[in-house]
């Protein structure tokens, strides 16, 4: 399952770089994030590892391994499937595609979180015996997620091509800032996440109701618009994007969905997504880009003043 | 020459909870108010390591020397102060930390290296090196789960002895594995100690530190009481042990009110040295089962002390005593010592078999009460050449006769 002969191949250069032996280590309660930063870089190879274990345990005894994690957002999408679109009848031309795109980033960023709060307290043994930057937990969570995002992506492809979708070529590039975004936010949390607990382990089932509700607050089953045009009466428009994963979600549905108000077989308009140009978006995105770095430093900073105690609270 | 560790001020305070509240309701119900009391794990300690030289930690249970070198390894941070170490670090804390159980010997060993810190390429280029110290052969590509306790801690050491570290940090780690890894073990960190890398071990054993390290410190209660050769460090520790004999492991000093300095009454012989060695000049290095053993006994005596008496215990590898003796219940006259000297006890045949032995040594006055012991026992090895087993070495013939039917 791991070879890490030919990883080191393919990693060539990242992989190469050693830990400085010149380097000076400082064990002190004060160190900057900037020093935090470098430090995590210094153990990238370390990252790759926990991200390879992380994956090569998941789906060890199990028959299906790795299909489980496409078999789970397909199923899942089934479930919404009927429910949305058979039993509710929400109209919505293909639902499916709209549904996915939504899915593959919330099922990123959810087992991202969760996966990361608990990387501190799981790996309490080494925590506890053994001198790296903690830091490297958590990410390493985000690191696994992302690996399933990827796999997850591939049945969004499929769905593309199977429901003869054309994706919004104009909007394309949009993508990859919105996955930086997605990526950065995913850290920022995860790091706060895991270090707050250490100290109080209700995070964990704390983070299982806020994570449904944040579920429901982001327009992944629902229409962006459902919820935007009823509160842009009231002059709230903006409160949607108080939830920054919003921002990140409605540029995926832009860019591989594609219909923003689609007439439908009724003659009646459907209103979808928002009809602003790539430079809304990306003044979206950015908002979104400048808010995860600051939570990310804040992560940072706050897991380095937790981080101190972590060997003797566990 | 530079300093390779710098340990500038630094003082380590834990809190110690009456009670643990871990979950939030319990933090809000009773927030601000958790009593706790402060314990000095580390009080104000300042040492630097020169590049090259091993030093050894020494201190009863509870004295800090743990702590501190978790704190050198950056694995807990000092509460106040600081620790600068140059170069890479491997800690040898516990062996076999991080590895996953469901994973393969050989993916355990990229894991477990790249968590000291090492790159993925470097492993690669020592993994035949790391699989030959352990001695796991084929098995590298069983899981972990399936390994003996033994290949696992021969698995974990070798990963931790092969990262190629500057400064090596050692907690008693070596208690682990059989006789012949734990002489590799020590044979290792000789080498390393040739190659003129920083060793910093701590050892509740302070003839290992005397043999391996050349300066030494003494903890006692987080603070450093001692330092400078081992020999001199040692002779600290014996002063503290002496001294904190009654008190017994750690004690929580109240927060703001510092430890009163205990009254420390010198007693008058005292016990400086113990060794066992081979009494045979053809082969000093082995003791053979038959062999005679000689165990000196080095005192310093203040003023003279007469009619001292002598009790010797003899320790089997399992830490069971196999013989006492005490000269006074013998009947044989006390010996009047003096200034420095040297007590010799010689066992003419020992009838032992394989395995390592320790004798301990206590001086007792004209009256019977104990002057001076050693905290140490002195160890000796037993090398059986034979194909007998167990602890005594019997002396024994067989022969077979038959016996006549007697009929009836």
């Amino acid at each position: 399952m791991l070879d890490w002969q030919s990883a080191e191949e393919n990693g060539s250069e990242s992989l190469t770089q050693h830990v400085s032996r010149d380097r000076l280590h400082v064990v002190s309660s004060k160190v900057p994030v900037w020093t935090r930063l470098i430090r995590i870089w210094t153990y990238r190879a370390l990252l790759l590892s926990l991200v390879r274990k992380e994956l090569s345990v998941k789906y060890k005894n199990s028959v299906l391994g790795f299909a489980w994690s496409m078999l789970n957002p397909a199923l899942t999408l089934v479930v919404y499937y009927v429910v949305f679109q058979l039993v509710l009848k929400n109209g919505m031309p293909q639902f499916a595609i709209f549904l996915l795109c939504g899915l593959v980033i919330w099922n990123f960023f959810s087992t991202a979180l969760s996966g990361a709060t608990s990387s501190v307290v799981a790996n309490a043994g080494i925590v506890q015996k053994v001198s790296f930057p903690r830091e490297v937990l958590p990410l390493a969570s985000v690191g696994s997620s992302l690996v399933f995002f990827f796999l997850q992506l591939i049945v969004l492809a499929i769905a593309l091509v199977v429901g003869r979708d054309v994706p919004a070529f104009s909007y394309l590039a949009l993508l990859i800032p919105a996955f930086v975004d997605l990526v950065i936010l995913a850290a920022a949390f995860s790091v706060f996440l895991s270090a707050v607990n250490v100290y109080y382990r209700d995070t964990q089932h704390l983070l299982e109701i806020v994570l449904m509700a944040w579920f429901w607050g982001t327009p992944v089953v629902y229409a962006y618009q459902t919820i935007a045009v009823p509160l842009a009466r009231h002059h709230l428009g903006w409160a949607f994007f108080l939830n920054p994963v919003t921002a990140i979600v409605i540029t995926f549905q832009r860019v591989l969905y594609a219909k923003v108000s689609p007439v439908l077989a009724t003659g009646s308009v459907m209103k979808i997504l928002p009809t602003g140009s790539p430079l809304w978006f990306l003044g979206q995105l950015a908002i979104v880009f400048v808010v995860s770095c600051v939570l990310f430093v804040i992560a940072l900073s706050v897991f380095g003043r937790m981080e101190g105690n972590f060997a003797e609270e566990l | 020459m530079t300093n390779a560790i710098e340990i500038d001020d630094v003082s380590k305070i834990f809190r110690l909870y009456q009670e643990k509240y871990s979950s939030l309701k319990e933090r809000v119900i009773k927030a601000g108010k958790i009593p706790y009391q402060e314990f000095w794990a580390l009080k104000d300690i300042n040492i630097s390591v020169e590049e090259g030289t091993s030093i050894g930690l020494l201190g009863h249970n509870g004295s800090g020397k743990s702590t501190l070198l978790k704190c050198i390894a950056g694995i807990i941070q000092p509460t106040k102060g600081e620790i600068r170490v140059k170069g890479r670090v491997s800690a040898m804390l516990e062996v076999g930390a991080g590895f996953h159980p469901e994973l393969s010997g050989r993916d355990n060993i990229f894991l477990s290296a790249t968590l000291l810190g090492v790159p993925v390429k470097e492993i690669a280029s020592r993994f035949d090196e790391i699989v030959e110290f352990s001695e796991l052969g084929a098995f590298i590509d069983n899981q972990v789960k399936h390994y003996s306790t033994g290949m696992y801690a021969r698995l974990g050491f070798a990963v931790a002895v092969n990262v190629d570290p500057d400064v090596l940090l050692v907690d008693e780690v070596l208690a682990v594995g059989d006789e012949s890894f734990q002489r590799k073990c020590i044979e290792r960190i000789r080498l390393f100690q040739k190659e003129g890398r920083t060793i910093v071990f701590v050892s509740h054993s302070p003839e290992l530190v005397r043999a391996t390290c050349e300066e030494a410190y003494v903890l006692d209660h987080g603070s450093v009481i001692g330092a400078g050769d081992p020999g001199a460090a040692i002779a600290a520790l014996r002063e503290s042990l002496q001294a904190g004999a009654q008190v017994g492991g750690a004690k929580i000093s109240e927060p703001g009110k510092e430890a009163e300095p205990k009254a420390v009454k010198v007693p008058n012989v005292e016990l400086v040295s113990i060794r066992a060695v081979s009494a045979l000049e053809e082969r000093p290095e082995h003791i053979f089962p038959h062999d005679p053993l000689k165990v000196e006994v080095g005192y310093h005596a203040r003023s003279p002390q007469l009619g001292t008496s002598v009790a010797i215990q003899v320790f089997s590898p399992q830490k069971e005593v196999i013989f006492g003796a005490n000269t006074r219940e013998l009947g044989i006259e006390g010996f009047d010592l003096d200034s420095d000297g040297v007590v010799e006890i010689n066992f003419e045949d020992l009838p032992l078999l394989d395995g390592i032995y320790g004798v301990a040594v206590t001086l007792i006055d004209s009256g019977g009460n104990p002057i001076s012991w050693l905290e140490d026992r002195a160890a000796f090895q037993v090398v059986n050449p034979s194909r007998v087993s167990g602890l005594v070495a019997l002396n024994f013939s067989i022969n077979s006769y038959s016996v006549p039917r007697i009929a009836n």
